[in-house]
């Protein structure tokens, strides 16, 4: 796996997260989904849940609550309403 | 001529005052570091909003298209939101804000277009009391809030949105002083509603096959009234940066000129007791030469 994708978390009081990952795990409202590098363009609302990010054998798990991703070239951006590190 | 007393009392009263706006000036660099910080790292949050709402948009349009992003269709009646200070001793921060904000009102009343007022901070208020009472729908005041988050902005975004629905007013925009450093911060007209959508660069994204969970007129339904909270936030965030740094420079020029009236008055003093004693010992002098 070459690829990296390029992840951010942003809550409105700050930038939580920010960096190249190898996968992210989140809690769509239609179902969760995993987000991998060059993955095609898209759009979900959150539920509440837990976002997972792998970075090589290490995870992070953050607690988001509302919100939304986006997938686009440039990467995936999560915007939370409320998100901090479980 | 004001006699040795009086001068001193003079002296020390000035140099009170000068200790007060010191610490003053102390007070709000600290808070500035503070308030500078939370501004900046509210910034991305609401860019990358921003941005996601420009690409939906372009994907959104015509009959389908929400009407917080639409607009009306009107433009009669305007609703101008002014965010300043809550507090004064900060120079000219709050009448900026408000001579930018009356400029607009007045014009848009020469056009004889209908205006309301939403006033945010007591200083704001006071000054567009006197001029514009009867149009001031709602004011808040606060100088209870310790910290900024989106709790303290989502009231006035309630408000805003429900003056919307109700077909209240047409246009909504925000007042408020954009930081830019710490010497200049300009104040700004920001439209809230109908939504500002950049639409230069986000062609070619918008171009590329998007997945919508769900639908893109769903997400942008929820996104939009978000998008309101997280600008109004955004604008006290850098308001609050933009008072402190404003009362800074404020308190900064008092000390300063506290200082030179001391130096003054201290010289003026001494003069003045100088010629005293002179005029004591001629006194004494020529009243032994008589004997």
């Amino acid at each position: 796996m070459a690829d990296k994708l390029h992840f951010s978390l942003v809550a409105p009081e700050r930038e939580v997260f920010s960096g190249e990952v190898d996968r992210v795990d989140a809690a769509g409202v239609e179902g969760d989904f995993g987000v991998l590098a060059a993955h095609a363009p898209f759009m979900t609302a959150l539920r509440e849940g837990v976002v997972v990010v792998h970075q090589g054998t290490a995870t992070r798990t953050f607690e988001v609550h509302g919100g939304f991703a986006d997938v686009n070239a440039q990467g995936l951006t999560i915007l939370a309403e409320h998100a901090v590190e479980a | 001529m004001a006699s040795l007393k009086d001068m001193r009392n003079r002296i020390s009263s000035v140099k009170a005052t000068q200790k007060i706006t010191k610490a003053m000036q102390m007070v709000a660099a600290a808070k500035l570091r503070r308030s500078q910080d939370a501004a900046q790292n509210a910034r991305p949050y609401a860019e990358r909003m921003s941005a996601v709402i420009s690409n939906l948009a372009a994907g959104v349009s015509g009959d389908g298209a929400p009407r917080l992003l639409a607009g009306t269709g009107r433009d009669q009646r305007h609703l101008i939101i002014v965010a300043a200070a809550d507090r004064g001793l900060a120079g000219g921060f709050t009448s900026s804000i408000v001579r930018a904000a009356r400029e607009r009102i007045a014009s848009l009343l020469e056009q004889g277009k209908d205006v309301k007022i939403i006033a945010i901070g007591k200083k704001a208020n006071a000054q567009l009391r006197r001029l514009y009472a009867d149009r001031i729908v709602e004011t808040y005041d606060l100088s209870s809030a310790r910290t900024l988050t989106l709790s303290v902005a989502q009231p006035i975004a309630d408000r805003i949105l429900s003056l919307y629905e109700e077909g209240d007013v047409d246009v909504v925009t925000l007042f408020y002083s954009h930081f830019k450093s710490v010497v200049t911060q300009t104040p700004t007209a920001r439209q809230l509603i109908p939504a500002q959508v950049d639409t230069s660069g986000s062609a070619d994204v918008a171009g590329a096959a998007y997945d919508y969970e769900p639908s893109e007129e769903d997400i942008l339904e929820t996104l939009l009234p978000r998008n309101i909270t997280v600008q109004v936030l955004s604008a006290l965030l850098e308001n609050m940066a933009g008072f402190y740094a404003s009362q800074m420079t404020a308190m900064d020029n008092a000390t300063r000129n506290a200082g030179d009236m001391i130096r003054s008055l201290t010289i003026q003093y001494n003069r003045t007791r100088q010629a005293q004693i002179t005029k004591e010992l001629i006194e004494i002098i020529s009243g032994a030469e008589a004997l």
